[in-house]
C-alpha cells in the first residue's frame, strides 16, 4: 500500500507531525530505527526497577496548543511543576532558589541586597522579550528574499509585532538578542554566584560560552516555555520524558496512525525528482506520497538521500550546517537520598536543579576546554532528582538522578571518543558531585554515561548536538536549517523535514513538527483538525 | 542672554573632533576646538618614544579616511599623501610566508580567497552607506530615502547573495574560515583582521560583521607619507583653514550646565568658556560621567552610559632597533601579521577573559621607518606592533602584566625574526590601562566603546544618545564612541556635524 505520509523517526517532532496529519485524515506511518520510540524524549529502564529520562529530563517548552490539539492529557500526559534548586559554592556556601517569591528574594539578598532588588526588574525584562518571541514559535519563518504575498504578509506581521513595542524597547531587544549573557547579567547583578546561576540557561545545549555574543538569546530559548501557564517555569513529565512521546503515540494511534519500530531507514527513495518512500535496513520498502524526515538535516540529506538528487549549493550548505555537540549526560540509579551538607536540614532546594558551578568564569573556562577538544575539567552539571517529586520512576526509597553535563566535545582532540575517555568523563562528574555530597558515590547503583558519541549512536543526533543544530543567528528563523529551505520543504518534491533542525529549533517543544504539518496540510489543501493552523493560511 | 548656538565648542582634537569642527566651521559656525595635549591627532599622533625614534602614538595604519572628510577638508592640499597601499605578509611558524593584496594571494587557497574576498566585499558595499548615515531609527523620523537606497542596494545583490548575507551577517569568523578556506595562514589572517580592536575571539558570534566593516572602508591598509603624525598635522591645518580656532594644551575639566542645558566648559586652571553648543569628541562615558556628572543627567540615561562596554584588548609595542630586522625575508614595507591560525587567535583571546596574559599573542607589525627613513636614525628602525590580546583589568596588576606581555610578545617576534631581540635599543609596551591613562580611551578600547553588534547603530553609544544629540540640551557627541565607531577615519565626527547642522537649520 502507499501511505499518504511516511515519517522517518519517532522523535517527538515526528510524532507530532504524524498525529496532525492523521487527524486531518491522512494515512500515516512512522518508521523508527530503535526498538523504542521517543528519540531524545524517552523513558527507559536500563537498570532493573529504575526508569531513566535518559536524554531530555525536564519539560517546559512543549507547546500548550499541541497538548490541547492532540489531547495529550487524555492520553496520559501529566506535567509536574518544580521550581527552585541550589548552587553549591566552592568553600561550603550555597545559593538557594525557591518557588516562593519572597523566600527567593530573601535568599538573593543574603548574597547581595542590590541583586535582590535587581532580580524583579531583570525578570520583568526577560519576560517581555519572551512575550515577543513566543508567538513566532508556531509560525513558519518568512523568506525575506521572496516577494510572494505570503512571505511579505508574514514579514509585515513581524513588523507589527515590533511596532507594538516602544522604540527604546525595540532597541533594547535587538541588543539582548545579540549580546552575551555575561554582559547582559552585568547590567543587573554583582554577585558572581547569582550571575553564575542565571547564566546557565544561556549555555545549555549550545557550543557557546556565557561570554559569547548571542548567548543571551539562548537563555530566551529556555525561558519561553511554561508549565500550566507559568511562563519560564519547568516541570517533570510524570513517568519520565518518555511519557510525552508515549502520549503522542497513543494520540496518533487513536487517529489511525501506525508506528513501526526496530528498522531504520537506509535510503529515501526518489523517483523523477519526487520522494516516493523509504527502504528500511532489512530491505523492506515503505511507500508514501510524501516522506517526512524527523532526523536532523545532515543525517537526512548526507546519509539517506542520493547526493545526485540535490543541488550542489544545498549540499554545500548542509555540509556546513553547524551541529557540534557540547553536552553529555549521566543517568544514575541511587540506593538512597543523597545529602548535601551545605543545605539546611529539610531544605526544599534538593527538589530542583543542583549546580556546582558558582561563577561565569568557571563556565567559560569549561567552554575553553571544549574549544580545545577536551571535556571540561571542571564541568558544569545540572543535577536533578526527579524522583523527589515523581516516585513512580524507582522502587520506594530509591532515586533516579539525572545529570546534564557541559561541555563535552563531539571529538576528543580530533579523534573519536574511546571508552576510557567516557569513563574519565564519568569520574570527573561523579567526583564533582561527591565533593558537595560526601558519600554520594557509595549510594550509586548504576550509571549510564552518554557522551556525544552515545547520543549520536543511539538517538541519531549528529555529533551529539542535542538541538539537531546549533542555535546561533546564522541557523535560526529563516536561516534554519538552510536559507531558502526554512519552510520545512527540501529541494526534492514531497520530501519534508520536521525535526529540531528546523525553526524554531530544539528542545521538547513540538513546534517544528506542528509547523511542518501545517505547511503540508496547507499545500495539500486539507482542512480540519488544524485549528489556528497558520495565521496567514 | 544665552550665547548663540552658532558658537560651538568641540572637545577633543582627534580625527573625529577635527573632522566635526572643520565641517561646522565651513558652514559658518564659530568653532573653538579644545585639545588637552600639546598637539592634535589623538590616536593619530606621533611620539618620539626614544631619542631620535618616532613612533605613531597609537594607530599605525588607516583602513581609509572617510572620503567626505578627505574631499571637503582638501587634506591633500594641506599635505596629506599616502604611500601605496600596503600588502600583507602572513608569517607562519613552519610554512613559508604568504603575501596577500586584497583578494589576491598565492598557494592552495588562492582561488578560494579570491572568491571569499569578492563575496564579502559585495556585502561590505551593501553595508558601507550605513557608515555615512545617521543611525537608522527603529521608528518614526527615518531617513526614508537613505533607507530605501539601502534596500535597493540589498536587492541589487540578487536573491542568493541576499540570503547569504542574512545568514552571514551575525556569524562568527572562525566558522567562515573553516568553511571557505584550508590554508591556516589565511584563516589566521581573516580571524585576526576581523577581531582587531575588538573584545572578541574569532569564534564569537557577530565577529564577521567587523570584517565587513573593515572592508567597507578599504581592502588594504594605508600609511600616510611622513607617518601617522603627518595625517594629524594635515587635519589640524585643514581645520584651522576652515576657520576653527584650535587651542591645544586646553584640557576640559567640567561641562558647565545651567538651567538643564550645557552652556560652556571650564578648563583645567579655571578658565570658563561659554558657548551655544558643546560637542564632545572624546570618550562618551568620561564626558557624561565626569565632565557632566550624575546630577545634571536623567538617572536611567546615566546608568545606561555606565553600561556601555569599553574593554580594550589591544596593546601597543614600540621598538627602537639598531639595525634592520629580518622576518625570514618578508617585505619590510608590508604589514606583517603573525597569527598562525584562527585557533591561535582564539587561544590568544581566552586568557584576557579572566584578566590574564596570553602566552602566544598574535600581532600586526609595521616598520614605519622602512617607508619614511627619517623616523629613525640612519640605519636604524622603528618597529610598531598592535598586539592582541592584552587584559584590560589584569588580575596580577598592571606592572606584572605589562612585563609578562612584553616578554611574551618579544618571544613571539624572536621566533619569526631570529636575532630581533639583540637589535632592541629600547622597548615600550602600552597596555590597555596605559592607553586609557595616556589617551583617555576608557578601558583602552580602540573605539571609545566596543564596536560590537549590540553597541552599533541605534544602540551606539546608547539608545538615547545614538543620534549624536544627548538628553542634555546643548550637548552633542561626535567621537568614535558614536556611530559608526573609531579607527583613523572621521566618519563619526563628520556625521555628528551633519546632525548638528540639520538640527539648527
Ligand atoms: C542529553 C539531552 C538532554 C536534553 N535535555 C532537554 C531537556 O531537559 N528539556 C528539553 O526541552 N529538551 C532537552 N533536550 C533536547 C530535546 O530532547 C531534543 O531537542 C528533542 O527531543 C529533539 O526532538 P526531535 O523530534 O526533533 O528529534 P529526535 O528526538 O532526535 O528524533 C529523531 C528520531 O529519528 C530516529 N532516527 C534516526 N535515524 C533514523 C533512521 N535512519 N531511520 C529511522 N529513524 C531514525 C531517532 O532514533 C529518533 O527517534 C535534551 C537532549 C539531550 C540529547
Ligand atoms: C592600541 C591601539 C592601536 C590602534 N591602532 C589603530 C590603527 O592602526 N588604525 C586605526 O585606524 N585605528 C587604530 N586605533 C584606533 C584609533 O586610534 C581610534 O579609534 C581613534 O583615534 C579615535 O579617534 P577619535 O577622534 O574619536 O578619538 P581620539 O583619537 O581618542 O581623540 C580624542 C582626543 O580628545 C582629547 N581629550 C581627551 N580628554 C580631553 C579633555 N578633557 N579635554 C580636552 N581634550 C581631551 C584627547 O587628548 C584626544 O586627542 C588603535 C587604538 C588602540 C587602542
Amino acid at each position: 500500500m502507499t501511505y499518504d505520509a511516511v515519517i522517518v523517526g519517532a522523535g517527538h517532532n515526528g510524532l507530532v507531525t504524524a498525529s496532525y496529519l492523521a487527524r486531518a485524515g491522512m494515512k500515516v506511518c512512522v518508521v523508527e530505527k530503535n526498538d523504542w520510540i521517543g528519540g531524545a524524549a524517552v523513558s527507559r529502564e536500563l537498570y532493573p526497577g529504575f526508569t531513566y529520562s535518559n536524554c531530555s529530563y525536564v519539560s517546559s517548552l512543549f507547546r500548550p496548543e499541541i497538548m490541547r490539539d492532540l489531547e495529550l492529557p487524555k492520553h496520559g500526559l501529566q506535567i509536574l511543576p518544580y521550581e527552585g534548586g541550589a548552587v553549591f559554592q566552592e568553600g561550603g556556601g550555597y545559593l538557594g532558589m525557591f518557588r516562593d517569591h519572597d523566600a527567593n528574594r530573601r535568599e538573593f539578598a543574603r548574597h547581595s541586597k542590590r541583586d535582590a532588588e535587581a532580580y524583579d526588574i531583570y525578570a520583568r525584562d526577560v519576560l517581555r522579550f519572551c512575550r515577543f518571541i513566543r508567538p513566532m514559535l508556531l509560525r513558519t519563518p518568512p523568506d525575506p528574499s521572496s516577494f510572494r504575498p505570503r512571505d511579505l504578509a508574514e514579514l509585515m506581521w513581524l513588523g507589527r509585532q515590533m511596532g507594538a513595542l516602544s522604540e527604546e524597547m525595540r532597541a533594547r531587544m535587538v541588543q539582548f538578542w545579540t549580546m552575551s549573557i555575561a554582559d547582559f547579567l552585568d547590567q543587573y547583578f554583582e554577585s558572581p554566584v547569582i550571575k553564575g546561576y542565571l547564566a546557565v540557561s544561556a549555555i545549555i545545549g549550545t557550543a557557546l560560552g556565557p561570554m559569547s555574543p548571542g548567548s543571551a538569546y539562548v537563555l530566551l530559548h529556555h525561558y519561553m516555555g511554561d508549565v500550566d501557564g507559568n511562563v519560564g517555569a519547568w516541570g517533570f513529565a510524570r513517568g519520565g520524558m518518555g511519557s510525552i512521546t508515549r502520549a503522542l503515540t497513543a494520540s496518533l494511534k487513536a487517529a489511525g496512525g501506525e508506528v513501526r519500530t526496530g528498522q531504520g531507514v537506509e535510503k529515501i527513495l526518489v523517483q523523477s525528482g519526487r520522494a516516493v518512500g523509504v527502504v528500511l535496513a532489512n530491505g523492506d520498502e515503505v511507500r508514501g506520497k510524501r516522506v517526512i524526515s524527523n532526523m536532523d538535516v545532515k543525517r537526512t540529506f548526507l546519509k539517506h538521500v542520493d547526493e545526485a538528487e540535490l543541488p550542489d549549493d544545498f549540499v554545500k550548505r548542509v555540509k556546513a550546517f553547524k551541529i557540534r555537540g557540547s553536552s553529555g549526560k549521566l543517568n544514575i540509579a541511587l540506593d538512597s537520598t543523597p545529602v548535601f551538607p551545605a543545605l539546611p536540614e529539610g531544605a526544599p532546594n534538593i527538589r530542583g536543579d543542583l549546580h556546582f558551578t558558582d561563577s561565569i568564569e568557571k563556565m567559560e573556562r569549561g567552554y575553553d576546554d571544549w574549544k580545545n577538544g577536551r571535556f571540561s575539567r571542571d564541568p558544569f552539571q545540572d543535577v536533578m532528582i526527579p524522583t523527589m517529586i515523581d516516585p513512580t520512576m524507582t522502587p520506594p526509597g530509591k532515586h533516579f538522578m539525572s545529570s546534564f553535563v557541559q561541555y563535552a566535545p563531539p571529538k576528543i582532540e580530533g579523534r573519536d571518543w574511546t571508552d576510557a575517555d567516557r569513563d574519565a568523563f564519568r569520574d570527573t562528574c561523579l567526583n564533582q558531585i561527591e565533593t558537595y555530597s560526601p558519600g554520594f558515590k557509595d549510594r550509586v547503583l548504576h550509571v549510564e554515561v552518554r557522551t556525544p558519541r552515545e547520543l549520536e549512536a543511539e538517538v541519531g543526533l549528529t555529533e551529539g548536538n542535542i538541538f539537531q543544530g546549533e542555535l546561533t543567528f546564522d541557523q535560526l528563523l529563516f536561516n534554519r536549517p538552510v536559507p531558502g529551505y526554512a519552510q520545512y520543504r527540501s529541494p526534492i518534491r514531497d520530501l519534508w523535514i520536521c525535526g529540531s533542525s528546523t525553526h524554531p529549533g530544539g528542545g521538547v517543544m513540538g513546534a517544528p513538527g506542528r509547523n511542518a504539518a501545517a505547511e503540508m496540510l496547507r499545500e495539500a489543501g486539507a482542512k480540519g483538525g488544524m485549528r489556528d493552523a497558520y495565521a496567514v493560511l | 542672554m544665552p550665547t548663540p548656538s552658532s558658537e560651538v565648542l568641540v572637545i577633543g582634537g582627534g580625527v573625529n573632533g577635527l573632522a566635526c569642527a572643520a565641517r561646522l566651521a565651513a558652514k559658518g559656525r564659530k568653532v573653538t576646538l579644545l585639545e588637552a595635549s600639546e598637539v592634535v591627532g589623538g590616536g593619530a599622533g606621533e611620539r618620539e618614544f626614544a631619542p631620535g625614534y618616532h613612533a605613531p602614538a597609537l594607530a599605525h595604519l588607516t583602513q581609509g579616511l572617510d572620503t567626505r572628510v578627505v574631499e571637503a577638508m582638501a587634506l591633500d592640499r594641506h599635505g596629506l599623501a599616502f604611500h601605496p597601499a600596503l600588502a600583507t605578509t602572513v608569517l607562519s611558524g613552519e610554512a613559508e610566508s604568504l603575501t596577500v593584496r586584497g583578494g589576491k594571494t598565492s598557494g592552495v587557497d588562492a582561488a578560494a580567497w579570491e572568491a571569499l574576498h569578492r563575496k564579502l566585499s559585495a556585502f561590505a558595499r551593501v553595508l558601507a552607506p550605513l557608515r555615512q548615515m545617521r543611525p537608522v531609527r527603529l521608528a518614526g523620523e527615518n531617513r526614508l530615502f537613505g533607507l530605501a537606497r539601502q534596500g535597493l542596494g540589498i536587492r541589487a545583490l540578487g536573491k542568493d547573495d541576499f540570503r547569504e548575507l542574512l545568514r552571514m551577517v551575525l556569524i562568527n569568523v572562525h566558522d567562515v574560515a573553516e568553511d571557505e578556506l584550508s590554508d591556516d595562514r589565511l584563516k589566521g589572517l581573516l580571524a585576526f583582521d576581523a577581531t582587531l580592536g575588538a573584545w572578541l575571539g574569532p569564534r564569537s558570534p557577530n565577529s564577521l560583521i567587523l570584517y565587513l566593516d573593515r572592508l567597507a572602508r578599504g581592502a588594504d591598509p594605508l600609511l600616510p607619507k611622513g607617518g601617522m603624525g603627518a595625517l594629524a598635522v594635515a587635519m589640524g591645518k585643514a581645520a584651522a583653514a576652515a576657520g576653527v580656532e584650535v587651542r591645544t594644551g586646553s584640557a576640559v575639566e567640567k561641562i558647565v550646565v545651567e538651567g538643564d542645558r550645557a552652556v560652556g566648559v571650564r578648563l583645567e586652571g579655571g578658565e570658563v568658556v561659554r558657548v551655544g553648543l558643546v560637542v564632545s569628541a572624546m570618550n562618551p562615558r568620561t564626558t557624561l560621567h565626569q565632565l557632566v556628572g550624575a546630577a545634571a543627567l536623567d538617572a536611567g540615561f546615566f546608568k545606561a552610559t555606565g553600561h556601555v562596554r569599553m574593554r580594550g584588548a589591544a596593546a601597543k609595542l614600540h621598538l627602537a632597533l639598531r639595525g634592520t630586522p629580518d622576518f625570514r625575508g618578508a617585505d619590510l614595507k608590508s604589514r606583517i601579521v603573525i597569527a598562525p591560525s584562527s585557533e591561535a587567535v582564539e587561544r590568544a583571546f581566552n586568557p584576557v577573559k579572566y584578566g590574564e596574559v596570553p602566552e602566544l599573542p598574535v600581532m600586526e607589525v609595521i616598520l614605519p621607518s622602512a617607508h619614511d627613513p627619517g623616523l629613525a636614525p640612519a640605519g636604524h628602525h622603528v618597529l610598531t606592533a598592535i598586539v592582541q590580546y592584552a587584559p584590560h583589568a589584569p588580575k596580577a596588576g598592571l606592572e606584572a602584566a605589562r612585563a609578562e606581555m612584553l616578554e611574551n610578545t618579544l618571544n613571539v617576534l624572536e621566533q619569526h625574526s631570529p636575532g630581533l631581540r639583540s637589535l632592541v635599543v629600547q622597548a615600550e609596551l602600552l597596555m590597555p590601562q596605559d592607553i586609557e591613562a595616556r589617551f583617555g580611551m576608557v578601558g583602552g578600547n580602540w573605539h571609545h566603546g566596543e564596536l560590537a553588534v549590540e553597541q552599533m547603530l541605534f544602540n551606539r553609544p546608547t539608545f538615547a544618545a545614538a543620534q549624536y544629540s544627548t538628553p542634555l540640551p546643548g550637548l552633542w557627541l561626535a567621537g568614535a564612541g558614536s556611530h559608526p565607531g573609531g579607527g583613523i577615519n572621521g566618519a563619526a565626527g563628520w556625521n555628528a556635524a551633519g546632525a548638528i547642522l540639520e538640527a539648527k537649520a
